[in-house]
């Protein structure tokens, strides 16, 4: 995949929604190669982030691609470095799987050009990859709620770029489905030096693939750095209201478990 | 595959349409007279001077006419529900047939020159789009497309007021303006001529923009981190579109169901993607208004029945129809 190994970073970013503020002077930074989980209550102002950062919002501040602001960026060219998918994406209940996903090529297609036989192999591909070659000429209507979590994840990697911006790209899986992605991303990230930045509220699976977090509140970063520094007892409590214990597993990274307030009997 | 099916379908309506008519033509004649069109082949149809005459100064012009102006209904039609994400959007969503009404009652009840018609409503049609258009971005901040059918219907209720505060002056007049509301197909070539142009431009720009009209359906966001702007792709589709529909009201007042219907039964027939919903209902709504309108002027002949009447009468079973069958395929 071309140009791996960007960096994105993003300085003092301000988003205002209905004129009030709901990010303040966020940053982050993440190298190619490198996971960002970005973590936080409901309404903390995670998925504005990714989408300030994608450029969907009017925000202050600035985001740097590859050390190239963002915004200087040609809509086509930022399309091939970074590639979005949203928490509740809108899906054509006609549109097929293959139809759908191929859409991911559009930044590699000239305005009113068609799709070349590379865009529809490396659709292909992605889509062998993500266990959905079966599903290919399924239309969208007819998909489970994780299928769909997964087309999407499809159509953001066909987009083929080095930075990989997914917000909550597990919800609705089952549990194998939640390793299988992100084992996925995981592979990808480390062998085409990705940089992945994802929302992500199982603070368990979290702390199993990310290198780095950031924990926003209120619009507020307040805490960020390796996972084992995020994830701490006192933070969870005082930002999530949760009681958790926090336990190393034996490769050292953090173990999240909640714990009832009153014992069961 | 799809289209090949539907072009044969539009084929068999043309000739349909050619064949049948108050006068009686041969039909073997009218056959060998349109081989005789074909470059290369020269025949002999036997038709009569007069015969010719009617077939090709009356049928013919009627026919194209009737599948231009079903062609851009439709695909106007479709063009509007891509662009409102809505599959119950049609053409005359933005006020475009009230502001044709309206200026096509003015002329009619103020200067009563026919042939000034077409040119008031195409006038009309524009501008009640732009008007509902320039409302809908000036009130709501962002222009979302909610805000713009909002306008659409409050453009469009203001100008069916004057339109019939104009009507109720002369009431003479009423079956006139009635008569061009209902709609229906003049047919002569000066009005294939009319609409021609507007009706190439504004079909090459909705085919171009199929693959485009896709990812918009996907959602402004997802389309804009595509590298592609919503806004623009927006604008560009709701101006041809519009084109058509004003090029269509121009020549055939207002024909209802076409847009709606036609766009819809493709998207049952051939999936949702507009490459191919955009190219069939171009199709398939030409070769529905052919066929209504040849229904038109022979049930009641030589009387004629208003197109916009057929249209429903012989559309809403025909969609029920489609909608029952392809349930069934469904699991
Ligand atoms: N269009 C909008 N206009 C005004 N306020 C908005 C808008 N969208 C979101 N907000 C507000 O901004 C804040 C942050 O929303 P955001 O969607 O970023 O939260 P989040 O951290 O992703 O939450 P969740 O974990 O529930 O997905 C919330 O308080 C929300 O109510
Ligand atoms: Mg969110």
């Amino acid at each position: 995949m071309s140009a791996a190994g960007t960096t994105v970073e993003v300085r003092d970013l301000c988003v205002a929604l209905d004129r009030r503020p709901v990010l303040a002077g966020v940053g982050l930074s993440a190298s190619g190669g490198e996971w960002l989980a970005v973590v936080g209550p409901n309404g903390a102002g995670k998925s504005t982030l990714l989408r300030a950062m994608m450029g969907l919002l009017e925000s202050e501040g600035e985001v740097l691609v590859g050390g190239v602001p963002a915004r200087t960026l040609k809509p086509r060219r930022r399309a091939r470095l970074m590639a979005y998918a949203p928490q509740t994406p809108l899906m054509p209940a006609s549109l097929t799987v293959f139809e759908y996903t191929l859409l991911g090529r559009t930044p590699y297609i000239s305005h009113l050009g068609r799709e070349s036989r590379h865009d529809r192999e490396v659709t292909g591909a992605v889509l062998e990859r993500l266990d959905l070659a079966e599903l290919a000429g399924r239309t969208l209507g007819r998909l489970s709620g994780g299928e769909r979590q997964r087309v999407v994840l499809a159509r953001a990697l066909v987009q083929q770029a080095p930075v990989l911006l997914l917000d909550e790209p597990t919800t609705a899986l089952d549990l194998g489905h939640q390793q299988q992605v992100l084992e996925l991303v995981d592979r990808l990230r480390l062998a085409d030096g990705l940089t992945v930045v994802t929302t992500i509220h199982d603070l368990g699976l979290a702390g199993q693939y990310a290198d780095s977090m950031l924990l926003i509140a209120d619009g507020r970063t307040v805490a960020s750095g390796p996972v084992r520094e995020v994830l701490t007892e006192p933070l969870l409590a005082r930002h999530f209201g949760a009681r958790v214990r926090v336990t190393e597993d034996p490769t050292g990274r953090p173990l999240v478990n909640l714990i009832r307030p009153t014992p069961p009997v | 595959m799809a289209l090949a099916v539907a072009l044969a379908v539009l084929l068999v309506c043309v000739l349909a349409g050619l064949m049948t008519g108050a006068a009686g033509i041969p039909a073997k004649g009218v056959v060998l007279e349109l081989a005789d069109l074909l470059p290369f082949v020269s025949v002999d149809s036997g038709l009569s001077p007069v015969e010719q005459g009617l077939l090709y100064q009356l049928r013919m012009p009627r026919v194209v006419l009737a599948a231009i102006v079903g062609g851009l209904l439709a695909l106007a039609g479709a063009g509007y529900q891509g662009v409102f994400r809505n599959p119950l959007a049609d053409p005359y969503l933005l006020g475009a047939a009230a502001g044709a009404g309206f200026t096509a009652t003015l002329v009619i009840v103020l200067v009563q020159a026919d042939g000034l018609v077409p040119l008031a409503a195409f006038a009309g049609a524009v501008g009640g789009v732009m008007l509902a258009y320039g409302l809908g971005n000036t009130a709501g901040r962002g222009g979302g497309t909610a805000t713009l059918v909002l306008a659409g219907v409050a453009v469009a209720s203001f100008l069916s007021a004057l339109q019939a505060f104009v009507q109720q002056i002369r009431v003479e007049q009423l079956q006139r303006i009635y008569a061009w509301i209902l709609g229906g197909i003049g047919g002569d070539w000066s009005q294939v001529w009319l609409i021609a142009p507007y009706a190439l431009v504004s079909i090459g720009v909705m085919l171009a923009h199929g693959r485009l009209l896709d990812v918009l359906s996907v959602g402004d966001d997802e389309a804009t981190s595509l590298g592609v702007s919503a806004a623009r792709v927006r604008l560009v589709i709701l101006c041809a579109a519009s084109l058509a529909t004003a090029s269509a009201v121009a020549v055939s007042g207002l024909i209802g169901f076409v847009g709606i219907v036609v766009p819809h039964i493709a998207r049952r027939l051939a999936g949702g993607s507009y490459r191919v919903v955009l190219p069939l209902s171009l199709i398939g709504g030409a070769a529905f208004l052919v066929l209504a309108d040849m229904v038109a002027r022979t049930v009641l002949a030589p009387a004629e029945l208003p197109i916009g009447v057929v249209t429903a009468f012989i559309g809403a079973p025909f969609f029920v129809g489609v909608l029952r069958a392809t349930r069934a395929v469904e699991p």
